[in-house]
């Protein structure tokens, strides 16, 4: 009884601030909002969502990160979920894909298809997306450093599908300044990266134009231990470097800024997630409007994908994520998400098995179905509390993006570890939190169970490699090496000049050149980036 | 003489995921260790070569890409093969419990699992380099 009391009472302390260090106020009323503006969602500046109507007139899109072994299982894994219901599908690679390795590298030994799926060449490719049309479904793929080359890969399949380019549609995540910052995925030094985004950019705007380039991510600067602020301010200047570089190649603004789309994730804090995407709307449509004089009322908006805190799932008593991940993911739709991937219970231990990723679709098909929650654009709206904190979050990122602008930009802040060593703080006071017991994790610092039963897990095990490998050799003894020389011998000369890579990439990946050789091409040429840590 | 007990905090393979190594880095050096965090994608031949030359009583390994199975054994194979049997190696990282038993069976003296706190990895780290000094 003693324990109950003082964990009561502690949990009545813990709430009097967001996850961001915003102080919550005993109540909140007409005060605390007033001379507030409020236009209705679908005018500008979107703080109530991009549409008029929001959900009534479309759900959001179910998509499921998705990818595990092989390109052959991974493919069995998309028709089930295709099957099931899911509205999009969503590509997770392998660590040696998403480093630009193929599978006969060294340093992918012990790494094949365990965080996703294993593609070296267009052959895998092709596997993939076996009986998927990609003219009619659309595709997300998570890659960074590599991101040219896949897309490549997967415009050439389109190609074999006899998809119209015009017509295909996705979301390329290609947001590289995310990785120096946070994720580490990355290849080559800042600079030569950012020409390859921009490339995309470029080359989507005019041969691919439905496609979205980029997807600005602050999903993975909040997974390293950012505040809710930090994720919404870090991921809009980096937005605000992507458009400096467009520009900068004499893209005019409203030609590319309607296809910059942007991923943040969907966090425990409820009403500061939420404050999050109303906040994020209205920045980038005043950045949009204001700092860069777009005038196509689609550049203004903020179109985004969202996913629950892969971070705040807990190893003990799992059957609580699928709790956790309902609330998250009523955060993001009380947000105002175009799109929501849900985690599945079992994340704490390994890439979810079919029968927990089924829960977690089955978590937003509850909340598009039976709930209501859809029939009203931002019910929230006009919430003193949450008008409040949105008001609060977008004051906070601004103070953040000024003292980014002021350092010169994005690239100068990294290189001078700004962002890092924001984040790097800001994760180790949570860890702190949780080590007095101030924040609360139930499972592992309250409620604590002895003896609990382990879950059954999706298992991968080394025969992945051994397929990848046998693929790679019998490829690699089948194509014209000739012609894959010449590819990539004409891929790094544009490497070395000023010309858009895209065209030479897509001729190196018809030829069979394999990703790992066309990443080699731009190492010779670019260089390798290794960072200067941060504790 | 310093007395502070040495730790090298390593990250192999190619996980990039440094978020934990870094807080318990931080954690172990407020506790008044002195920490060498070697950065990113090390190879085990970098870690132990690093382990030697910063003279460390403890290698503490964080993965949490499923690839612990082919890199501590490596790790632990190089350790014997330079007489570097007393250090005291731990992991931390997405470990499976048959994966922790098989790790400890060839000499890692601890395995944390998420959601491990930071006092028992200290403690543990005080008590284990105190004994065998």
């Amino acid at each position: 009884m003693e324990l109950m009391a003082k964990l009561s009472s502690e949990v009545t302390t813990a709430g009097r601030k967001t996850l961001s260090g915003i102080p919550v106020e005993p109540v909140y009323t007409p005060d605390q909002v007033r001379g507030l503006e409020l236009p209705q969602p679908g005018e500008f500046p979107y703080t109530r969502g991009i549409h008029r109507d929001m959900y009534r007139g479309k759900l959001w899109t179910m998509r499921q990160f998705s990818g595990f072994a092989t390109p052959e299982e991974t493919n069995r894994r998309y028709r089930y979920l295709l099957s099931q219901g899911q509205t999009g599908l969503s590509v997770a690679f392998d660590l040696p894909t998403l480093m630009g390795y193929d599978a006969d590298h060294p340093t992918s030994e012990g790494e094949v298809g365990k965080c996703g799926v294993s593609i070296c060449s267009l052959e895998d490719m092709e596997i993939l997306f076996r009986d998927i049309p990609l003219g009619d479904v659309t595709v997300s793929m998570t890659i960074n450093s590599p991101a040219p080359v896949i897309w490549a890969m997967y415009l050439a399949v389109g190609e074999l599908q006899g998809a119209d380019w015009s017509r295909m549609s996705g979301t390329l995540q290609n947001d590289i300044l995310k990785e120096y910052i946070a994720q580490k995925e990355y290849i080559f030094p800042p600079r030569p990266s950012m020409r390859l985004v921009t490339d995309v950019i470029e080359y989507s705007t005019q041969r691919v134009p439905r496609f979205n380039p980029i997807s600005i991510s602050g999903y993975h600067i909040r997974e390293a231990g950012s505040t809710a602020v930090q994720e919404l301010a870090f991921t809009l200047r980096d937005g605000i470097e992507y458009v400096d570089w467009a520009l900068e190649r004499g893209l005019p603004v409203d030609s590319f800024a309607p296809r910059l789309s942007f991923f943040f994730n969907a966090h425990n804090d409820f009403f500061e997630e939420i404050a999050k995407y109303r906040a994020a709307r209205k920045i980038w449509a005043e950045v949009m409007r204001d700092r860069y004089s777009a005038k196509d009322e689609k550049s203004w908006k903020l179109r985004t994908h969202a996913q629950t805190a892969g971070c705040s799932l807990t190893w003990q008593q799992p059957y609580n994520n699928i709790v956790r991940t309902a609330v998250q993911a009523l955060a993001a739709v009380l947000g105002g998400t175009q799109s929501l991937h849900t985690n599945s219970l079992d994340e704490a231990y390994a890439l979810p098995s079919e029968h927990a990723v089924t829960i977690a679709l089955r978590t937003q098909q509850v909340l598009a179905y039976e709930t209501g929650i859809p029939s009203t654009p931002d019910p929230l709206g006009g919430s003193y509390f949450v008008e409040s904190l949105t008001a609060e979050m977008e004051k906070r990122a601004n103070e953040y993006i000024r003292r980014i602008d002021e350092m010169g930009g994005m690239i100068p802040a990294i290189e001078r570890g700004y962002p890092q060593t924001e984040i790097a703080n800001a994760s180790y006071e949570y860890q702190h939190t949780i080590e007095t017991g101030e924040q609360k994790i139930v499972g592992v610092n309250a409620f604590v169970e002895e003896n609990e039963k382990p879950i059954e897990l999706l298992q991968i095990d080394e025969s992945a490699h051994e397929h990848q490998l046998e693929k790679i050799k019998n490829l690699k003894s089948r194509r014209s090496n000739e012609k894959v020389t010449a590819s990539l011998d004409a891929l790094k000369r544009a490497a070395e000049g000023r010309e858009n890579t895209m065209p030479f990439i897509l001729d190196a990946v018809r030829s069979y050149a394999t990703l790992g050789e066309i990443c080699d091409a731009f190492r010779t040429v670019f260089g390798s980036y290794t960072e200067t840590s941060v504790l | 003489m310093d007395h502070r007990i040495r730790v090298l905090v390593a990250k192999p393979g190619l996980d990039g995921h440094d978020r934990g190594a870094k807080v318990i880095a931080r954690a172990l050096r407020d506790a008044g260790m002195e920490v060498i965090y070697t950065g990113l994608r090390q190879t085990p031949e970098m870690i132990v070569n690093a382990a030697l030359q910063e003279d460390v009583q403890v290698i503490g390994l964080s993965i949490l890409s499923g690839a612990h199975n082919a890199i501590v054994p490596r790790v632990m194979e190089l350790l014997h093969e330079k007489g570097m049997d007393d250090v005291l190696v731990t992991v931390g990282g997405i470990i499976p419990d048959e994966d922790a038993a098989q790790l400890k069976k060839l000499g890692v003296a601890a395995v944390y699992q998420p959601g491990a706190s930071l006092e028992e990895i200290i403690d543990f780290i005080r008590s284990s380099v105190k004994q065998t000094a």
